[in-house]
């Protein structure tokens, strides 16, 4: 939305957004939490409400049509879109792309966890869907792997549930989320976090049972002797993210095996010209805030291409 | 209480195989399987791969029936409208001694009827295989291999089976059988049922099953086999399914690739003494690497996105496949692992010809359909086809699951064949099969089936009862 807004301001005049989602706001209307916006309305919003200013500023603007509950399934290298939406299956040619797909979690088996593969192991954000958007509680005695925001703020959520949040396991020597995570969505519950330690196995037939902890060396490697059980349900996984950029792959830009980012010299630029990327799909960010200043500078980016070509 | 001429106990791909081919005969059939859904005990987790029916002794059930699966499992695909891709195999040699043994494998393959094999070189395997080791100095090359999923291969059985007239009653476990001279009496955790005939295709579970029938003559070792998945961007990391020459107890670490186009590696093969030990090991994960790459070097540990354990059910060297004279009207087909998979079809024809050398009447029914709905995979399908697909029913347009492209269309046909659970929907959808292993699909998907089946979605399930997903409904308990 930021990047279309700005885009139209720069005078852009014919501008699509495509959204597969029946609802804007992407992952924000999830996070119920606040600390959204200090930086970029210097307010301290929730996430919706973050989204929602954005919701309601382009839908005033006639520039720009939303098309929703849509779904990019082709795309070309001159920028020609194939999408689906209930009832039918449209292309367009864009004469400028920005995208703005966002990332995803990592996967336990990306980490390469091992063990069984039972009910009750669910990504942070998939959790934090079920509670806040669904009603529905996915556990009550969980053990988190990682200590990602996502991870830490989940915590603090199932707490507020009424579940008990066993333990937070952290395989590096620190936290890999924000202080200001650690100290009011852990630390404040006097929930035990064990860093340099690793899940090393899950167990449970059907539903999780338990998981094996054990410490590990600088090198990653295990502790013979450290190894310890924690009794649970549920198993969070929160172990980083990476930039959802299968799309543009398909139309040939260059991204790079390990981050999964557009290979570029310069933010929001891919190697193909005319084709943007902002906010998490280019590079993931710590805040909302950053993630629409990088995706107006794209929308910008893209009406200054526009008049080029 | 209802009485059967033929009861399967075991809803994988033996006891459907069966089903389906006992369906074309005036008989009345009740399939029991113990887990909420088909397909949920050995069926499911496997390499998928249909084997051209080399590397099997001649002179064993193995050997002929294996040959004799690929020819038919060729023909049935078409009936049944599966993806049978017959990518065909490669039995890699890295020395003289390798060699040598190629040759007695391909002398066997050819003894049993193995269409089409060749000894290729390496300047044969740089052409066609550019990935393969620097190593190899030639392999045996088998065209009519291929592969399948697993699954939905049961599916598409059962699917047919049930068209012609077989009964199908998951959930239902065999708690005791007792043998009435004719016939059997068999207790479950529903109503219990009458039989004139058993065919015992229990899987794991198929020497607890004869020994209540009153045969205890064979036990089932499981022998565990962990399987890797890499990313579809590596989908032509190989073009055919490459096999090291086999042990004497598994076939190796191969490289191949799922129905759905990731490249697998494995499966390790280590006994264990639980039917329920499914847990993937790290030094699993470190032999399965170590082998695939003798064969394909480039594999990389960040390729994986999912893996899983399987068990094979042993019982000795062959297949065991008989009626039991100690217990009239039992028959057990039992031990089959693999090359099970590929063998189910002229397994069923054999079991068929055991019922009636047995006394079972088969005369054949004036109607029996032979094919199956074609069912709907968006990503499979033509631009032009989805356009119309669409237009005509609005569901298909509505992408649930974005990693593999599946629509809540195709979610809803694939509850109204009989997915009950999560897993059945992945199993028959894909949808939460791909990268984000579920992450954005599962809310949506917990709605459809919880709306579909009329039940809440506390009830809704991975894989049966004990598998629930969720543990409270906030707005529901308030």
């Amino acid at each position: 939305m930021a990047a279309a807004i700005a885009a139209a301001e720069c005078g852009a005049k014919d501008i699509l957004l495509i959204e597969r989602d029946q609802h804007l706001g992407g992952l924000l209307n999830q996070c119920i939490h606040t600390g959204f916006g200090l930086d970029y309305f210097k307010e301290i919003l929730t996430g919706p409400e973050y989204a929602d200013r954005f919701i309601k500023k382009i839908k005033s603007m006639s520039e720009i049509e939303i098309s929703m509950q849509s779904f990019v399934v082709g795309l070309t290298k001159n920028k020609t879109l194939t999408y689906l939406k209930p009832g039918g299956m449209r292309e367009i040619r864009a004469k400028a792309l920005i995208m703005a797909t966002g990332c995803r979690e990592k996967t336990r088996e990306m980490v390469h966890i091992p063990g069984t593969r039972p009910a009750g192991i669910f990504s942070a954000g998939l959790a934090q869907k079920l509670i806040n958007i669904e009603g529905l509680l996915p556990g009550k005695e969980v053990v988190i792997i990682g200590s990602g925001d996502i991870g830490l703020i989940m915590a603090r959520r199932f707490t507020f549930e009424g579940a008990k949040v066993k333990a937070i396991i952290e395989i590096q020597g620190k936290s890999r989320g924000l202080v200001r995570n650690v100290v009011q969505c852990v630390e404040d519950f006097d929930i035990p976090m064990y860093f340099s330690h690793k899940v090393a196995k899950i167990h449970g037939r059907d539903r999780v049972e338990r998981v094996s902890v054990v410490k590990v060396d600088g090198d990653m490697d295990e502790i013979p002797g450290s190894g310890f059980n924690i009794d649970c349900d549920t198993v969070l996984v929160s172990v980083g993210l990476i930039p959802e950029n299968e799309l543009i792959e398909m139309a040939g830009v260059a991204i790079d095996g390990k981050t999964n980012s557009p290979v570029s010299k310069e933010v929001n630029k891919t190697s193909v010209p005319g084709i943007f990327v902002c906010g998490n799909s280019f590079k993931v960010y710590d805040y909302v805030d950053s993630v629409s200043a990088d995706s107006e500078k794209a929308g910008k980016m893209a009406a200054e291409y526009l008049l080029t070509v | 209480m209802k009485m059967c001429d033929v009861v399967i106990i075991g809803g994988g791909v033996i006891g459907t195989a069966v089903a389906r081919e006992l369906s074309r005969y005036k008989i009345s059939i009740s399939l029991l399987e113990k887990e909420e859904e088909l397909a949920f005990g050995v069926s499911k987790s496997n390499s998928g791969i249909i084997h051209p029916g080399t590397k099997n002794p001649p002179g064993s059930l193995k050997g002929r029936l294996c040959v004799e699966g690929n020819k038919l499992t060729r023909q049935l695909a078409k009936e049944l409208y599966i993806d049978f891709k017959m990518v065909g195999e490669l039995v890699v040699a890295f020395n003289k001694e390798d060699v040598a043994r190629l040759l007695g494998i391909m002398a066997d393959g050819i003894r049993l009827g193995v269409p089409g094999l060749k000894m290729v070189d390496k300047k044969w395997l740089k052409k066609n295989e550019p990935n393969l080791s620097d190593k190899a100095v030639a392999a045996l090359y088998a065209p009519t291999a291929g592969i399948i999923s697993p699954y939905r291969w049961v599916y598409d059985f059962a699917e047919n089976a049930a068209k012609n007239g077989v009964e199908i009653r998951t959930d239902t476990a065999v708690k005791n059988i007792i043998p009435l001279k004719p016939g059997f009496k068999i207790e479950t955790s529903n109503e219990p049922v009458l039989a004139r005939f058993i065919v015992n295709a229990a899987g794991l579970y198929a020497d607890e099953i004869s020994k209540m029938a009153g045969v205890s003559s064979f036990k089932i070792t499981p022998r565990k086999g962990e399987e890797f998945l890499l990313d579809k961007k590596r989908e032509h990391i190989t073009n055919h399914l490459l096999f090291p020459l086999p042990s004497k107890t598994s076939k190796g670490i191969l490289v191949t690739r799922t129905a759905d186009g990731n490249p697998m590696i494995g499966p390790t093969s280590e006994e264990v003494d639980d039917k329920d030990d499914l847990e993937t090991t790290a030094s699993g994960l470190e032999k399965t690497l170590a082998g695939a790459r003798m064969l394909v070097p480039s594999i990389s540990e960040n390729d994986i996105i999912a893996y899983f354990a399987g068990l094979r059910p042993v019982a000795g060297d062959d297949f065991i496949i008989r009626h039991e004279d100690k217990s009239p009207g039992l028959v057990n087909v039992a031990g089959i692992q693999s090359p099970g998979l590929t063998a189910a079809p002229a397994i069923a024809i054999m079991v068929a010809g055991i019922l009636k050398a047995n006394g079972l009447a088969l005369k054949k029914k004036q109607i029996f359909h032979k094919h199956r709905k074609k069912d709907v995979h968006i990503f499979s399908l033509p631009r032009e086809k989805v356009k119309r697909i669409i237009a005509s029913d609005a569901a298909y347009g509505d992408i649930v699951c974005r990693c593999e492209t599946v629509s809540a269309g195709e979610v809803r046909d694939a509850i109204a064949r009989g997915a009950k659970t999560m897993d059945g929907i992945k199993f028959r959808t894909r949808a939460q099969a791909g990268r984000c292993h579920g992450s954005f699909c599962t809310t949506r998907l917990i709605k459809i089936l919880a709306e579909a089946a009329k039940k809440s979605a506390l009830e809704v399930t991975k894989r049966g009862r004990g598998s629930e997903l969720v543990k409270r409904d906030r707005i529901k308990s308030e």
